[in-house]
């Protein structure tokens, strides 16, 4: 059984006693805020909720925390840690996935929002001990320097040629503008995606 | 616990191009390179900080009883209940003799807020989302005190400025007296180094005095020298493990409020403990490049010559720890130049402490050097190439020692034809493309061209398999594919067999990765072993294979895995026959390599740039577009020509977040930092980058080191800013002196 899980439901957050003190905390400059607002909350225990959806192929069937993120509950609990915490914000990319088939950033998802789901992450692109086109034609590019970004970059890039953006360089930046490299192997990185969308290769 | 393996090791079976691609690299695009954060041992607790909500005081109370209470919280840790820390004592006389006072912010050791944002409190948890929900629980009570963060004004006042250091060579201000003269002042804001990897501990003590800590460092050995000297350990009892580093440029270089916090908790707790950063965090507590502003005066004769520079500096740092950079060292030595003053200040301020980030203090100096000589090139009515050509100098005239080569000169050649410098206006703001103005720039860069001491261990085995070992690390320039190509070329033996490991500080003792000093110090030590290992294959072949005994040592080579007699290739052995002949049936060797040679030290090294960009600017909403950008680096021999590549471009980019869109914001009124995000504080992103073409001079520094290499992780970024500011003036003839150029700045003002 499913319930949509709420962030803000009160059985799984604590619930609020006193909601304008909390909002408080929120809008007043904080040098005028010489206490937090902290008695207002009441920690209730929280309750582990039945997940199961497909990952990279293969079934996954687990109770988490209702709390979890995606990008945490593959991270620190399944250990799938090729997806990457960049920002725990969805500004990053680092922790693209593919959720039926589309990017997805996986720290803005609960992972009880996807019950159900055929879940990929980099860790399921390659076959066996043969790269995925993407993933080699970043190796031959040299895609990437430290390569935390990485991951994220060739899941969107996967997504981008797949769904037709790879037509110019400029289609594909403005594409790939969600995923960030510190690095800054920017051009590298267009370098592959167009290897790849004009090599024709079915990915 | 004591079974754990520490070592997740890469188990990737992808063929490798070896020639062309990093040997780490499939790691890296198949993620199975493993990070800081993601060690996960058994029975780990996780540890979330709660930071302060003012900017400076005292805190009166704190009340953690909620937190205690929540679901799996296991223990709150602040001022009242952390246990003591050797090197947290303030008094040398109470601190035992292996013990060092902690440099910088004592975290979880007083009740002081020092800058906003401080970390307070250490919640430690069962779960990441049992530690955050406990987070809000705890209730401080504060007592503010008058604080100080705005730089611009606060600067102003002479009385707050410290540290000054002066240098003069010949007449200062001179360039007064000359006849074409410039004075500016330039401004740079604070801004972050912001690698994608957050910084990140996870500690766990094997014993009472033995501890094993996965940390994101530059340096291993630094970071087990801090820990060991903090806590009064033994360095032996101390292991830093950092595999994988995910971007640095330069926060790692030092040890932060995570490293000893995640110490105390998991000493406390008896269980290890992880921490990792958030982004909001990556930006208050490892360090930015401090805010500075700059007065540069340069004259020059009417040929160019110049006559005089004066540079003046102050830059930000915390009011507990002084942090102080090159950024008047440039103006010193790149050129030709009798008579140079210089004076440089530290402004304390209410915030975190700064560090270097990536072409540290030489990068916000030559903004400033290459600017003002790019405005003296249009008062000379002078092609600022030739301006800098006319000032070339082989000698340092700061130190007088000849470099052991400057091809500047050859950079000047190859960015002129390749940007097509013949179509620059000489006159600002009158060439327009497609409705847009159009404009080119150039600046320099130099950072100093070091070798330090490193150790390398060489294991030759049964197989005829090398590995080579050292404690540095590689945040991403591709240390590991340099080395291993060194090595390769030494052994003159495939790639394939060889593997260079790094990033734990039980390997033999090696560098901080920092400074653009790797490759040299590091590659140096590997050639060392390589060579060691040579002479021992040799002695081995003479003494136990009666074909060589008649040889001399200089008589006999080692190549394509075998020994052979240089006049007759006939007489030879493979490796692995010779090593089976062995007692040991393997070599396995430790070197040390030391610093400069005294014949390297009769000469001064460094790394040189020169950078080329062509941009637009439209003239309606002040929008700047970089059209081309060509990058051109003498680094001497460049070892891995596509990482190298790679930094360059790297190093662009970092160029044009400094020169475009960079900028910590802080609120004075609360003394916060105002846009801790990706969101708010803008790196560049894919869009935003031109084609960039990478051009080295690969010219072999014989007066260096053995392998005739020098670094180039700086000098990809120090000047860039400039040249782009260069470009824009070009184009609309207006010169912005404060990064980073905006519309508003331009004197475009958006629609409200």
């Amino acid at each position: 059984m499913y319930m949509n899980p709420c962030l803000f439901s009160d059985a799984r957050r604590g619930f609020l006693k006193k909601s304008a003190s909390v909002a408080a905390l929120y809008f007043t400059p904080s040098v005028l805020v010489k206490t937090f607002a902290a008695d207002a909350i009441v920690p209730l225990p929280i309750a582990k909720e039945k997940l199961k959806f497909m990952l990279n192929g293969k079934p996954v069937s687990l109770e988490i925390d209702a709390r979890t993120t995606m990008l945490n509950l593959l991270r620190e609990q399944i250990g799938y840690t090729g997806t990457k915490k960049g920002c725990e914000m969805g500004q990053c990319g680092a922790c693209t996935i593919h959720v039926n088939g589309k990017r997805l950033k996986s720290c803005t998802q609960l992972a009880l929002n996807h019950q159900n789901n055929q879940i990929t992450t980099i860790e399921g692109l390659a076959k066996g001990d043969q790269l995925h086109p993407m993933q080699a034609a970043f190796l031959k590019n040299d895609a990437f320097q430290c390569g935390y970004c990485t991951s994220g970059q060739i899941m969107s890039a996967v997504t981008c040629v797949r769904e037709g953006k790879a037509t110019s360089r400029a289609s594909i930046q403005g594409y790939m503008d969600t995923n960030i490299c510190r690095c800054g192997a920017y051009q590298n990185i267009v370098d592959a995606i167009v290897e790849v969308a004009k090599s024709g290769a079915k990915i | 616990m004591n079974n754990i393996d520490l070592h997740k090791h890469n188990t990737n079976s992808y063929k490798i191009n070896f020639e062309d691609e990093r040997v780490d690299g499939a790691d890296k695009v198949t993620g199975k390179a493993i990070y800081t954060a993601e060690y996960n041992l058994p029975n780990m607790a996780y540890g979330v900080f709660v930071t302060s909500s003012i900017a400076k005081g005292t805190i009166k109370n704190m009340d953690t009883a909620k937190a205690l209470a929540s679901p799996g919280v296991l223990d709150v840790i602040y001022y009242a209940n952390c246990p003591k820390v050797p090197g947290y004592l303030t008094n040398a006389a109470e601190r035992p003799k292996n013990v060092s006072e902690w440099r910088g912010h004592k975290v979880l050791y007083d009740n002081q807020v020092r800058f906003f944002g401080q970390p307070i409190a250490l919640i430690v948890a069962d779960s990441l989302e049992n530690a955050n929900a406990a987070i809000r629980l705890v209730r401080a009570e504060y007592e503010s005190q008058a604080f100080e963060t705005n730089f611009d004004l606060v600067r102003k006042d002479a009385s707050k400025l410290k540290g000054t250091v002066a240098y003069k060579r010949g007449t200062e201000n001179a360039f007064k007296t000359a006849s074409a003269f410039i004075e500016a002042e330039y401004a740079i804001p604070a801004e972050v180094h912001l690698p994608m990897e957050m910084h990140a501990t996870i500690a766990f003590w094997e014993g009472e005095d033995k501890v094993t800590l996965y940390d994101k460092t530059q340096g291993p050995k630094s970071t087990q020298t801090t820990v060991a000297r903090t806590f009064g350990l033994l360095d032996k009892n101390v292991r830093v493990i950092a595999e994988n580093v995910g971007g640095g440029f330069g926060s790692g270089l030092r040890s932060w409020a995570n490293v000893p916090a995640a110490l105390i908790a998991a000493k406390k707790l008896n269980r290890p403990v992880k921490i990792v950063l958030t982004r909001p965090q990556m930006f208050s507590l490892v360090g930015y490049r401090p805010q500075s502003w700059q007065k540069i005066g340069i004259g020059a004769d009417a040929s160019g010559r110049f006559i005089g520079i004066s540079h003046e500096a102050i830059s930000g740092t915390s009011r507990y720890e002084d942090f102080r950079e090159g950024i008047v060292n440039v103006s010193k030595f790149l050129y030709a130049c009798d008579n140079v003053d210089t004076k440089y200040s530290l402004l304390p301020l209410d915030m975190s402490t700064p560090v270097w980030m990536r072409g540290p203090g030489e990068a916000t100096g030559s903004y400033g050097l290459e600017s003002a000589i790019d405005e003296l090139s249009y008062q000379l009515k002078m092609d600022p190439i030739d301006l800098r050509l006319k000032n070339f100098t082989s000698v340092n005239p700061e130190n007088k020692l000849p470099f052991s080569d400057n091809n500047l000169k050859d950079c000047y050649a190859y960015g002129k034809e390749k940007i097509g410098w013949k179509n620059r206006p000489t006159t600002p703001g009158t060439l327009k493309e497609n409705g847009w103005l159009i404009g080119y720039g150039m600046a320099n860069g130099v950072f100093g061209a070091g070798k330090g001491s490193a150790s390398v261990r060489a294991l030759l085995n049964k197989e005829g398999k090398l590995t080579l070992e050292c404690a540095v690390s590689d945040m991403g320039p591709g240390t590991t594919t340099s080395m291993t190509i060194i090595a390769a070329a030494a052994m003159q033996m495939p790639i394939e067999k060889i593997k260079f490991k790094l990033g734990d500080s039980d390997l033999p003792p090696g560098p901080s990765q920092g400074g653009s000093g790797t490759t040299s110090t590091v590659g140096s030590a590997v050639d060392l072993a390589c060579t060691t290992l040579k002479q021992n294959l040799k002695d081995l072949a003479i003494k136990l294979v009666p074909a060589f005994a008649i040889l001399k040592s200089e008589a006999v080579e080692v190549k394509n895995e075998m020994v052979l007699a240089i006049a007759d290739p006939n007489i030879k052995i493979t490796i692995v026959d010779l090593l089976q002949l062995s007692p040991d049936k393997q070599i396995d060797l430790t070197i040390a390599s030391t610093g400069k040679t005294a014949e390297q030290l009769k000469f001064t090294s460094n790394s040189f740039s020169s950078h080329y960009v062509k941009l637009a600017v439209n003239p309606k909403d002040g929008t700047i577009k970089i059209l081309q950008v060509v990058t051109t680096g003498d680094a001497g021999k460049i070892i891995s020509p596509k990482t190298a590549r790679s930094q360059m471009i790297g190093g662009v980019v970092g160029g044009i977040g400094m020169a475009l869109t960079e900028q910590l914001e802080m609120d004075h009124v609360s003394g916060q930092i105002i846009n801790a995000s990706f969101g708010a504080y803008h790196v560049p992103l894919h869009s935003q980058i031109p084609p960039t073409d990478v051009w080295f001079v690969n010219k072999p520094d014989v007066n260096m080191n053995s392998i005739g290499a020098k670094g180039i992780g700086e000098i990809a970024l120090i000047g860039f800013a400039a040249a782009v500011t260069n470009a824009v003036y070009n184009a609309t003839g207006k010169r912005v002196r404060d990064l980073p150029i905006t519309p508003a700045k331009l004197g475009f003002k958006g629609k409200v």
